[in-house]
């Protein structure tokens, strides 16, 4: 919402306060100001001068060289214009000024005479031969005779004119007026305001003998006003109206259409006009539209109604979508002579829906679906009559119809002064709370101690609203600011939220950055990353309403997004990218049930040299480092996103918790990445019920350590974790810890064959191991090595 | 024998000064001190001397033994002392040489600055509430005192997954769900990922977080509000971060406020960064509105509590000076290393 400033003058007194005192009170007052712009901002400098004499320039035929006084100083100006003439007053943008569109004018030489300036056009002005009440004639811009000298050009043209920008909040209907602005502004620097009653005469004739207007649905109709003016004169507005549309975004258009649009303005009251010619059998109904029923739009487009949708009407068609839009076939045009006003209150739900319905929200319709005021009808309709009467574009034609549909009853809220201190945690009389509601013409009454806001109000119900009447006004910011007090309440993390920070701490300690993704992707990923048509990831969440195909569902596995991050990473030149996240995937359940959202940690890298072992190493890393115990990494072949000799699915008690492995060739062409890549899934639930949260201390060992190395040749598809499972069998108690130290394929082992070399140490809690004992153990891992894996010791 | 003992000592003196090395030294201390050196055979001829004599000659032996010895020993420290220094000069490195470090990671922006918040909070005795992304119309909106049709909504452009079902357009859904499950005394914060139809630009992103806060009391009131949020403000911002509280509209609290900080840039003369007017726009909140706490079967006659929500990503972006939004979620290593 744009006002002019000095509009607000006609309601209240602003005199004296500047732009930016006015911005600060505004925005704390709860109108918060968007901006306040000055219309003439760009003009500089630019002066009322009386041409003193005119002499021929010497060097040219067309141009003059005149003097000009600026009262504080004669200027020596070359000009062209062919209408110069002594003693004319006129616009002179002097040395250093500068006018719209950057134009910057500076003393200079004209054919070899010196010019201190220009004098100027209308054009040049930036003005519209709108903006002047007379018509200009070609060349400079004459002004009155009676014009000052050495003026600013901007007061002459209402041009030091500052626009105020508000943000209007859905709540407050009644803001989106001048007369809500200027009440709000009045009771902000506490000053009187008073709307003044429309003056007006009426002809002896009277509106009912014209026409009749019948309401059909009094739920979504909750008043209907009409006034009509004959001996209509269509024509341009004055300058005064043109400037204030003008200046609030609106664009002139004709005097009769320049009301209504102001009305809309002043009183946030949308009207409409239809021209009589139009309404056949002079009836008006307002009625539900019947189904299919057809209306040409003002902008000429064909709108199919139903039902729902309220429409006013006359005997034989709709001619206009109550307050959305009038029709094209009741429009005014410049030769209507008798005028029919509309001033209505229609329900705010309807005409929200058939304004979303129809994809048709214009100024009448934003203002009605937030909620109007029903006693606001009247007031702007004898407005318009007063202004149908100032521009003297008509003879208003007697009395007025007035049809009161099923209005709300006015709330009366209890006033509970003490409720209302406790609640904003402040301390003021009621008096001085009154004295903050009356200038918002909520009613005070101290002897039934009753509130009863004024119907512009709607979003007045409770006590709670009262209550931020009084703080708006009051002041927020002397509000104290207090600490919570009341009964102690302890914060934490839960165990979860620890887990996954801790979790989060020791991937980047081990090199990796987290990152954030979208959690909505394309359905066309799952093609990317291999999986068949029936794999169960592909039973997606769908927008209805997507940005793009390729943000339309909510992703199902982690895997994508992180291939498209590292896809990002290398595609922009980055040598390697360790990443993590910690997210959610979605999956569907049954139709108007909520998904399940796990959550999943994924993790991704590449970089010129890594294996396997390297994403294997971080997470077992990660495991220790969380204490999580009982996790198995197991062969996976039939995962079509991986490598099917490089990937492993981890497992806890026989249950899958993640995956991890090389993404497949394939898979990383179709994500443009150029280095083999590694990706592991986790799910977050179910490694955090593997932590083992009952650790105890275990003594150190007392006694000494025994240490073997074993080397033994066997298959090349032996898997190392069997040989050591095979071991670990073996040996009892004793054996304290197996390390892999070599495992070496080549020349010097049959082919086939590979040779594999561990160091075990043996150690017993409570006794020095005789070598003996170790033997044995020794011996007898030897041998089922032999037996359960056909190895060969070397 | 006497005479011997100071002719060994004296020539041993000669020889422990031409002496030039450790092993040199090692020769001399056989020479004389070991089991066939020349002053142990002294010593052993010592039984044939008088029982007068002995012990004369005995402490004159022990006295030289006893010299040479020491001698040995302190020339042979000085000597390795040189050698040391030799080669602890030879072993000098070049300092400045890079550190062979194991390379770290980073937590993202948002999560740091959300830690920094959550461990803020956490200290004024909230807990961290968890919710769905994907929400019911009921707790997105219904229950938020936004019913359908309400001009609210339009602020709030959502994604829908059916006629009931949405992508959360703000936190604030879990404000219902942490009312419907505890009863007061209630604080939590609620971080979380939002969705709002938005197309992508510098400032605006389809998907993006917020932190809500919800407390909930007996006798808590808008001083109270205003008191947290300042805390809070502070202990993200420094304790020097000025701001404001002015008027606001949220369907869900009554009064409702925005709090502005003032412009980091300018200090509140109005530029580029604060667009003119001095201050930024940092977080919304309220007075739980009466409605929604009667929606989850709280009193509010006997109750009152206050809300807020913050938008995660200007928070980052006004604390590290970003100036674009999707460098967030585009997760280049040159970016998410900086922090």
């Amino acid at each position: 919402m744009k006002v002019p400033m000095s509009w607000f003058n006609d309601y209240t007194d602003i005199s004296g306060i500047t732009p930016k005192e006015y911005n600060d009170a505004l925005t704390m007052s709860g109108s918060k100001v968007e901006t306040i712009e000055n219309m003439g901002e760009s003009i500089q400098n630019v002066v009322t001068g009386k041409i003193l004499e005119i002499e021929k320039h010497p060097d040219s035929d067309h141009m003059v060289i005149c003097k000009v006084d600026v009262k504080d100083e004669i200027l020596q100006i070359v000009t062209g214009a062919p209408n110069v003439k002594v003693g004319q007053i006129v616009p002179v943008a002097k040395n250093d000024s500068y006018l719209p569109n950057g134009v910057h004018i500076k003393t200079g030489k004209l054919r070899g005479v010196e010019s201190q300036g220009m004098l100027c056009s209308h054009e040049e002005l930036g003005l519209s031969e709108a903006d002047l009440s007379w018509t200009p004639e070609y060349g400079i811009l004459v002004l009155p005779e009676n014009t000052e000298i050495g003026i600013d050009i901007k007061d002459i043209f209402g041009l030091n004119e500052n626009v105020v920008e508000f943000e209007i909040t859905s709540n407050r209907p009644d803001c989106f007026s001048v007369i809500g602005l200027a009440r709000e502004t009045a009771a902000t620097f506490k000053k009187p305001f008073s709307v003044p009653k429309p003056k007006f005469s009426e002809n002896s004739e009277n509106i009912t003998d014209t026409i009749s207007v019948t309401v059909e649905n009094p739920d979504k109709c909750l008043r209907y006003c009409a006034r009509m003016v004959k001996n209509v004169k269509i024509g341009p507005s004055p300058a005064w109206l043109v400037h204030r549309l003008k200046a609030s975004g609106i664009r002139s258009i004709n005097n009769v259409v320049d009301i209504t649009n102001y009305i809309l303005l002043e009183y946030g009251q949308p009207m409409h006009a239809f021209d009589l010619r139009h309404l056949s059998g002079g009836k008006i109904v307002v009625r539900n539209a019947k189904d299919g029923e057809i209306i040409k739009t003002l902008d000429e487009q064909d709108r199919v109604l139903n039902s729902n949708d309220l429409v006013i009407a006359d005997s034989e068609k709709a001619v206009a979508i109550a307050g959305v839009m009038g029709g094209f076939n009741s429009e005014i045009e410049d030769d209507t002579t008798t005028v029919i006003f509309e001033s209505a209150t229609f329900d705010a739900v309807s005409v929200r829906l058939t304004a979303q319905k129809s994809g048709l929200r214009t100024e009448s319709s934003a203002r009605f679906e937030k909620g109007l005021d029903p006693n606001n009808t009247v007031p702007a309709i004898e407005r318009a009559a007063e202004l149908i009467e100032l521009l003297g574009c008509g003879e208003n034609v007697g009395g007025m119809i007035d049809i009161k549909g099923n209005i709300k009853p006015q709330n009366v809220i209890k006033f509970r002064p003490d409720k209302i201190n406790a609640f904003l945690g402040i301390d003021i009389s009621k008096e001085e709370m009154a004295e903050y509601l009356k200038p918002l013409e909520i009613k005070v009454d101290m002897d039934k101690m009753e509130l009863t806001p004024p119907s512009f109000r709607p979003d007045l119900e409770a006590e709670a609203d009262i209550a931020e009447e009084i703080a708006r006004f009051y002041g927020y910011n002397n509000i104290p600011n207090t600490l919570i007090s009341g009964e102690s309440t302890k914060g934490f993390y839960s165990p979860k939220q620890i887990f996954k920070k801790n979790l989060a701490n020791l991937l980047t300690a081990q090199g990796l950055n987290e990152i954030f993704s979208f959690t909505f992707t394309t359905p066309t990923v799952f093609d990317k990353l291999n999986l068949p048509k029936d794999s169960p990831l592909r039973n997606t969440l769908k927008l209805r309403n997507p940005l793009g195909e390729d943000t339309s569902v909510m992703r199902t596995t982690t895997i994508g997004t992180m291939l498209d991050m590292l896809s990002y990473n290398y595609n922009h030149k980055n040598e390697s990218a360790y990443l993590f996240e910690e997210c959610k995937v979605f999956i569907p359940k049954n139709a108007g049930e909520l998904p399940d959202e796990p959550e999943k940690l994924a993790i991704g890298m590449y970089k010129k040299g890594i294996d396997f072992f390297n994403i294997k190493g971080v997470l077992e890393a990660l495991f220790d480092g969380l204490n999580i115990k009982g996790i198995a990494f197991e062969r996976l072949t039939d995962n079509p996103i991986f490598h099917p000799g490089r990937a492993a699915k981890l497992t806890a008690n026989g249950e899958t918790v993640g995956v991890v492995g090389e993404i497949h060739p394939t898979v990383c062409e179709n994500f443009e990445i150029g280095l083999p890549c590694y990706v592991a899934e986790l799910d977050i639930e179910k490694i955090f019920s593997c932590v083992d949260d009952n650790v105890k201390y275990k003594a150190l060992p007392k006694f000494p350590a025994a240490e073997r190395d074993i080397a033994v040749l066997v298959d090349k598809e032996t898997a190392v974790g069997e040989l050591e499972a095979t071991m670990i069998k073996a040996s009892g108690e004793i054996l304290e810890d197996i390390k892999l130290f070599d495992v070496y394929e080549g020349d010097r082992v049959p082919e086939g064959k590979k040779s594999v070399a561990f160091a075990l140490k043996f150690r017993a809690a409570d006794r020095s191991l005789a070598s003996e004992e170790i033997n044995r153990v020794f011996n007898k891992i030897v041998k089922d090595l032999e037996y359960k894996n056909k190895a060969q010791l070397r | 024998m006497k005479e011997q003992l100071s002719e060994i000592k004296k020539v041993a003196e000669e020889h422990l000064k031409k002496a030039q090395s450790v092993d040199a030294l090692e020769e001399l201390r056989v020479k004389y001190l070991g089991k066939k050196g020349e002053l142990t055979a002294i010593l052993k001829g010592m039984g044939a001397l008088s029982a007068e004599e002995r012990p004369k000659i005995g402490a004159l032996a022990n006295e030289v033994r006893e010299f040479l010895s020491n001698e040995i020993d302190q020339k042979k420290a000085e000597m390795a002392k040189i050698l040391r220094d030799a080669k602890l000069k030879s072993e000098m490195i070049d300092i400045t040489m890079p550190g062979k470090k194991q390379e770290i990671g980073n937590l993202h922006p948002l999560t740091k600055v959300l830690n920094e918040f959550t461990d803020a909070v956490i200290g004024m005795g909230f807990q961290i509430a968890e919710g769905p992304d994907v929400e019911t119309d009921y707790y997105n909106f219904e229950a938020l005192n936004i019913p359908k049709n309400h001009p609210a909504r339009d602020t709030q452009d959502s994604f829908y997954i059916e006629d009931n079902i949405v992508l959360r357009t703000q936190t604030s859904p879990m404000q219902i769900r942490v009312m419907e499950n505890t009863k007061p005394p209630i604080r939590v914060i609620a971080p979380g990922m939002v969705y709002r139809s938005d197309s992508v630009d510098a400032t605006h992103s389809p998907i993006f977080h917020q932190i809500e806060g919800l407390v909930v009391d007996k006798g808590i009131t808008m001083a109270d509000l205003k008191g947290t949020l300042e805390a809070l403000i502070k202990s993200i911002y420094g304790n020097d971060a000025v701001c404001r509280f002015r008027p606001h509209h949220f369907p869900f609290t009554e009064p409702s406020l925005e709090a502005d900080r003032q412009c980091f840039s300018c200090g509140g003369k109005g530029c580029s960064v604060c667009k003119g007017e001095g201050w930024i726009e940092i977080l919304g909140g309220g007075m739980v509105h009466p409605k929604v706490l009667k929606n989850c079967g709280i009193d509010p006659e006997i109750y009152s509590g206050f809300a807020f929500g913050i938008g995660l990503e200007r928070l980052v972006m006004g604390r590290y000076g970003i100036n674009d939004i999707r460098l967030f979620f585009e997760n280049d290593v040159k970016f998410l290393k900086q922090f």
